[in-house]
C-alpha cells in the first residue's frame, strides 16, 4: 500500500471518503432499483396494485437522485484532483490465490 | 403527407450531411486540429449513446405498450453500471489504454495469454450474438419506411416496400461503415469521424424523441397531471411486471453493456481521456433518462389512440402523422433512421475489427508463412478483410431480418442479443479481477454458456419448426424432457428470457470458475493476468515478452512498415533509437523495443495477431527467462525470504549457543574465582587462628614458664612461616599465570638441577626417602631457568617424601630423551593417586588428603606453570603401582630455547 499512515491530514481524509461515496453509491442505487421494485405487488397475486404513475416516479426520482449524487460526486472528487490521483488509483488489489 | 420521394430526399440529405460532419472532423483530427471537441468529455458521453437504438427509438415505447415499465430496464442496467464506473469501467478503460486493446475479443484473448482460439470464439460469438440487433435496425427502418409508404394502413405491411427499403437501408449503411470506418489503421482504432457521426445523430435522436414526448405530453394530452391519469387510466396502467424478469433484464443489459462490441469500442477503444468516464458516469445516465422519460406516455397515448391491431413499436412515428403533426414524423423518422444506422456502423466497425484482427489477419499469417521477407503492404489485406467483414455482418443482419420474418417485437429481438454477448461477462469480470482464472477456464465457460443460448433464446426465436422442430420444443432434444429449450432440468413456468438468461449465464459462470481452479495457466497467461488485475500496480512494469537477436532488426522494420505504414514506421524506429540513444542507426532489439512494437502493431491488427507476426520474426520463444522469473517471482520472493529467515535463525541459534558457552565459562569462572577465595580464606585463616590463641595466651597469662613461652612462640612462628610460604606461593602462583615472570635463561647441567633440588628436598624433610638416579643419563645440558626448575624438582621430591605410603619409600628419578625431548620421570613406590584425583592434583589447592599434609596444595599448580613457561609439560601417569610424575623439556639449539623463554 502506497501509505502506511493510520492517520491521514483532513484534506486526505475527506477525499478517502468521496472515494467511499463513490464505491458506495452503485450498490445504494442496485438496492434501490434492483431490489425494492420486486417486492411491489404485481397484480398476479392479490388484488392491490402500484399504480404505473407511482411506480414511474420512484424510478425516475432515484435516477435523478443518483444522477445529482454522481454529479456532486464527480465535483467534489475533481477538485481534489490536484492534489493527487493517488485516492482514485489506490485499487483494491487482488491477489493470486 | 409526407411522400415517399420527400422521405428518400430528406433521409439522403441527412446522411450527406453526416458525411460532410465525419469528413470536416476526420481532416481536423488528421490535421491535429479541433482536439477540443474531438477529445470532449461531451462527444465521448455523446457517443456512448450508441447504446441507444432504433431499439430504444421505436422499440422501447412498443415495449411499454406491451409490458408497461419492464422496458426502463434495459436503460436502469447501463445506469448502474455507470454510476458504478469505479469498480468496472474505470478497470476496463485503464487496461484498454494500457494494453492498447481493440475490441472486446482482443481484451479477452490477452488477457488469457493472448489466445488466438478465444479471439475467434469470442469474435464468432459476437457476431452471431449482434446479428439479431442489426437485423432489428433493419426491421425499424423498413417498417418507419412503410409507414409512410402506405400511410392508411398504419400497421407497416408492404412487404415490397419492406424489402426493397431494407436492401437499401442495409447497402447504404454499409458503403458509409466502409467508407469512414476503414479509412486509416491507425493507432488505437480510432475514428473520429465516426465517433463525431455518432454524436451528432445523438443529439438528433435525443431532441426526436423529446419532440415527440413533449407533443404527446403538451400537445395531445394537456400537460403533466393529466398524461398521468391518463396513464393511470390506461390498459398498462399498473405494475405487473414479475420480479424474476425485473430482475433478469437490469443484470442482462447491465452486462451486455460492458460487453458489447461496439460499447466496448466507444467506452475503450475510443476513450481519450480517463476523466472523461468521470463525467459520463453522470452525464450518460442523464442522458438515459431524458430518452426514457417520455416512453411511457407516447405508449399510453398511441394505445389510446390507435387502432388496436397498430403495431405499438411505431407508435413514435404513428401518433404524430394521425395528428397530422408530418414535419414531427419527419423528424421523429430520422431520430428513428439515426439511432439505426449509427448502431449498425459502430457495430460492424466494431465486428468487422475483430473478425480481421483475430480470424482474417491470422489466416493469412499462415497461409503466407515467411510473410516479413516479402514486399508489399499488409495494410492492404488488413483494410480490405475489414470492409468484407462488414459486408458480411450487415449481409447476415439482412438475412436474419428476410428469416425471421420481420415481425417480431423489437425488444424482444434486441434481448437475444443480449443474452448472446452477456456470455462475455463472466470471463471479461474474471479476467480482470481475478488473477486465478484461467484460459481453459474462460473457453468452457464461454462455449456452454453461448451454446444453451443458441438452444434457449436464438433457435426458438425462429419459432417452432423453423430452427427447432415443434416436437424439440414439447419433448426436448433427442425426446429428453431434461432438454427442452424453454425448460430446461424440467423446471417449467419460468419466463422464457429470463429461463434462458438465468441458465446460460450461470452454468457460464460456474464452468469458468470451476475449470479455472482445476486449471493451471501457462505462464504467458499468468503474466498478462497480473498486468490486468494490477493494472493500478504502478510497480508492475509492462510483460517483457521477446528476446531478440540483433540481426532480427531489419526484419522488424521490414514487417512495421507493410503494418504501420512507411513514414510511421520510420517514424517509430528513429523515436525509439533516440530513446537507446543511437543516432543514425536502427534501435537495438530490445525486450523493451520489441514489446513496444508488438503493442504499436496489437494497436493495428490485434494482440494475439501482432504477438504472432513478432513471433515469425524473432522466432525466439515469447517468454523470457525473466519472465518465467516473474511469474516464479512470487514463490522466488518468498523462499528467498524464507532462506533469509533461516539463515537469520541460524545466526540467532549460533549467537545464542555462543552467549550460552560464554556464560557457562563465566559461570565457571566465577565458581572457581569463589572456591579460590574460599579456599584462600580457609588457608589463611588456620595459621591465623593459632596465631591469634597463642599470642593471646602469651599476653594475658603471666604466669608461664619459660619453656611454654617459648613452645607457644615458636608454633607463632612457625605458624608464620607457613603463612609467608601460602602467601609466597599465591603471589608467585599469580605472577606466573599472568604471564609476568621473567625467566633467567641459560645453559645448566640437568644432573646439577636435580642434585640441588634433591639435596634441598631432603634437607628440609625428617623423612626417610631412598632416591635412586642413574647419573650417566641426567648429563644433558639444557637451556633454561635452573632455579625454576629445580622448584618444580623439589616440589616433586617433597611430595614423594611426604606423601608416599609404602613401608620403605623409594623415589626412581629417571632420566629419558625422545627426538627433541628430555623426559624427567619421577616415580615412587606409594599406593599413587587414586583414579578420579589424578585430573585435579595440578588444580589449586587441590590436595587429596587436607588433614594429612601441611601444604596449601599450591604446589602442583605452580609447577604446571613453570613447566608451561619453559616451554614444556608436566603429567601424572599412572603405571601399575606407585605414582609418577613426568616433566617434558625440549632441549633445542639455544637461540630457539632462548626465544621460548621470553617472557609470554
Amino acid at each position: 500500500m502506497p501509505e502506511a499512515r493510520l492517520f491521514l491530514e483532513r484534506r486526505s481524509y475527506r477525499r478517502r471518503r468521496m472515494m467511499d461515496a463513490v464505491r458506495m453509491l452503485p450498490l445504494v442505487c442496485t438496492l434501490l432499483w434492483l431490489v425494492v421494485p420486486t417486492m411491489w405487488p404485481n397484480g398476479l397475486q392479490d388484488d392491490t396494485q402500484t399504480a404505473l404513475s407511482s411506480a414511474l416516479w420512484y424510478l425516475f426520482m432515484i435516477w435523478i437522485l443518483a444522477i445529482a449524487a454522481t454529479f456532486a460526486l464527480w465535483r467534489r472528487i475533481r477538485r481534489y484532483e490536484g492534489t493527487g490521483e493517488a485516492a482514485v488509483d489506490t485499487a483494491t488489489q487482488a491477489a493470486e490465490p | 403527407m409526407v411522400s415517399l420521394n420527400q422521405l428518400i430526399a430528406v433521409c439522403l440529405i441527412y446522411v450527406a450531411g453526416l458525411f460532410l460532419v465525419a469528413f470536416l472532423a476526420e481532416r481536423a483530427a488528421l490535421r491535429g486540429r479541433g482536439g477540443w471537441l474531438l477529445r470532449s468529455p461531451l462527444v465521448y458521453t455523446l457517443s456512448l449513446s450508441i447504446y441507444c437504438t432504433a431499439w430504444t427509438f421505436y422499440g422501447a415505447v412498443g415495449y411499454a405498450a406491451r409490458s408497461g415499465l419492464e422496458y426502463v430496464t434495459i436503460y436502469l442496467g447501463p445506469s448502474l453500471v455507470m454510476i458504478g464506473w469505479w469498480w468496472v469501467l474505470r478497470r476496463l478503460v485503464r487496461i484498454g489504454r494500457a494494453q492498447r486493446v481493440t475490441s472486446v475479443a482482443d481484451l479477452i484473448s490477452a488477457r488469457f495469454g493472448k489466445s488466438n482460439l478465444l479471439a475467434v470464439m469470442i469474435t464468432i460469438m459476437a457476431v452471431v450474438g449482434v446479428t439479431p440487433y442489426i437485423a432489428l435496425q433493419l426491421q425499424s427502418v423498413t417498417l418507419s419506411v412503410s409507414i409512410f409508404a402506405t400511410p392508411e394502413t398504419g400497421s407497416g405491411t408492404a412487404p415490397q416496400i419492406s424489402d426493397n427499403a431494407a436492401f437499401w437501408v442495409a447497402a447504404g449503411l454499409a458503403v458509409f461503415t466502409v467508407l469512414f470506418g476503414t479509412r486509416n489503421l491507425n493507432a488505437n482504432e480510432r475514428h473520429h469521424g465516426i465517433v463525431i457521426a455518432v454524436a451528432v445523430e445523438a443529439v438528433v435522436k435525443l431532441l426526436a424523441l423529446m419532440a415527440v414526448g413533449a407533443f404527446v405530453v403538451w400537445g395531445i394530452s394537456g400537460g403533466v397531471s393529466e398524461t398521468v391519469a391518463r396513464i393511470d387510466a390506461s390498459p398498462i396502467g399498473t405494475w405487473q411486471t414479475s420480479a424474476s424478469r425485473w430482475t433478469a433484464l437490469i443484470v442482462v443489459s447491465a452486462a451486455a453493456f460492458v460487453c458489447l462490441p461496439r460499447m466496448f469500442q466507444v467506452m475503450v477503444v475510443e476513450n481519450d481521456d480517463e476523466r472523461h468516464l468521470q463525467i459520463a458516469s453522470w452525464a450518460f445516465p442523464l442522458y438515459l433518462l431524458a430518452i426514457s422519460l417520455f416512453v411511457v406516455p407516447i405508449a399510453v397515448v398511441g394505445l389510446e389512440l390507435m387502432p388496436a391491431g397498430a403495431n405499438p413499436d411505431l407508435f413514435v412515428l404513428t401518433v404524430p402523422l394521425s395528428q397530422g403533426q408530418s414535419g414531427l414524423a419527419m423528424l421523429a423518422f430520422l431520430g428513428g433512421f439515426s439511432s439505426a444506422t449509427s448502431m449498425v456502423i459502430v457495430a460492424t466497425l466494431a465486428l468487422s475489427t475483430m473478425m480481421s484482427n483475430h480470424i482474417v489477419m491470422p489466416l493469412w499469417l499462415k497461409l503466407n508463412p515467411p510473410a516479413a521477407q516479402q514486399s508489399g503492404d499488409v495494410r492492404d489485406v488488413v483494410i480490405r478483410a475489414r470492409r468484407l467483414s462488414i459486408l458480411l455482418i450487415i449481409t447476415l443482419g439482412y438475412f436474419y431480418y428476410r428469416a425471421s420474418g420481420g415481425s417480431g417485437a423489437l425488444a424482444a429481438i434486441g434481448l437475444i442479443s443480449f443474452g448472446g454477448v452477456a456470455q462475455f461477462l463472466p470471463a471479461l469480470l474474471g479476467g480482470i479481477f481475478w488473477r486465478g482464472a484461467t484460459r481453459m477456464g474462460a473457453v468452457a465457460g464461454l462455449s456452454v454458456g453461448f451454446v444453451i443460448w443458441m438452444y434457449t433464446m436464438l433457435l426458438p426465436s425462429f419459432g417452432p419448426g423453423a430452427a427447432l422442430s415443434a416436437a424439440v420444443f414439447e419433448e426436448g432434444l433427442f425426446g429428453w424432457g431434461m432438454l427442452r429449450p424453454q425448460a430446461l432440468f424440467g423446471i417449467t413456468g419460468l419466463d422464457p428470457t429470463v429461463h434462458a438468461i438465468w441458465w446460460s449465464l450461470s452454468i457460464n459462470a460456474i464452468l469458468f470458475f470451476v475449470v479455472s481452479i482445476f486449471s493451471f495457466p501457462t505462464p504467458l497467461e499468468r503474466l498478462q493476468g497480473a498486468q490486468f488485475v494490477n493494472v493500478f500496480d504502478h510497480s508492475s512494469g509492462p510483460a517483457r515478452g521477446w528476446i531478440a537477436s540483433e540481426g532480427g532488426a531489419e526484419d522488424l522494420m521490414i514487417m512495421s512498415q507493410r503494418i504501420l505504414g512507411a513514414e510511421e514506421a520510420q517514424a517509430f524506429f528513429n523515436a525509439q533509437a533516440a530513446q537507446q540513444g543511437r543516432r543514425n542507426a536502427p534501435p537495438v532489439p530490445t525486450p523493451e523495443f520489441v514489446q513496444a512494437l508488438e503493442r504499436e502493431l496489437a494497436a493495428s491488427v490485434g494482440a494475439a495477431t501482432a504477438n504472432a507476426m513478432i513471433g515469425q520474426i524473432i522466432g525466439g520463444q515469447a517468454i523470457s527467462v525473466e519472465d518465467l522469473m516473474a511469474v516464479a517471482d512470487e514463490s522466488a520472493q518468498i523462499l528467498e525470504y524464507s532462506s533469509r529467515l533461516e539463515a537469520k535463525s541460524r545466526e540467532l541459534t549460533e549467537t545464542a549457543q555462543e552467549l550460552g558457552f560464554a556464560n557457562e565459562k563465566l559461570m565457571q569462572l566465577s565458581f572457581q574465582k569463589d572456591d579460590f577465595l574460599s579456599q584462600i580464606s580457609h588457608e589463611l585463616r588456620t595459621p591465623m587462628t593459632s596465631i591469634r590463641s597463642f599470642s593471646e595466651i602469651l599476653r594475658d597469662i603471666d604466669v608461664l614458664s619459660t619453656a611454654e613461652k617459648t613452645r607457644y612462640a615458636t608454633i607463632i612462628h612457625s605458624e608464620t612461616i607457613r603463612l609467608t610460604r601460602l602467601l609466597d606461593d599465591l603471589l608467585d602462583l599469580s605472577v606466573l599465570e599472568n604471564g609476568q615472570v621473567s625467566l633467567n635463561a641459560r645453559q645448566v647441567q640437568l644432573h646439577d638441577v636435580i642434585e640441588r633440588a634433591v639435596t634441598t628436598a631432603q634437607a628440609s624433610s625428617a623423612h626417610v626417602l631412598d632416591i635412586r638416579r642413574d647419573l650417566r643419563t641426567e648429563d644433558v645440558m639444557l637451556i633454561t631457568d635452573a632455579d625454576r626448575l629445580a622448584q618444580v624438582f623439589i616440589n616433586l621430591v617433597t611430595n614423594a617424601i611426604k606423601y608416599c605410603d609404602a613401608d620403605t619409600p623409594r623415589l626412581d628419578i629417571a632420566v629419558r630423551r625422545e627426538d627433541s625431548e628430555v623426559i624427567i620421570a619421577f616415580t615412587d613406590n606409594g599406593s599413587g593417586i587414586p583414579a578420579e584425583a589424578q585430573n585435579l592434583v595440578f588444580e589449586k589447592f587441590a590436595r587429596l588428603n587436607a588433614a594429612q599434609g601441611s601444604g596449601a596444595g599450591l604446589g602442583l599448580a605452580i609447577c604446571r606453570e613453570i613447566v608451561a613457561r619453559l616451554g614444556g609439560d608436566i603429567r601424572y601417569l599412572s603405571e601399575g603401582r606407585g605414582g609418577r610424575f613426568e616433566v617434558r623439556l625440549s632441549f633445542t639449539s639455544s637461540r630457539e630455547e632462548n626465544q621460548r623463554l621470553l617472557p609470554v
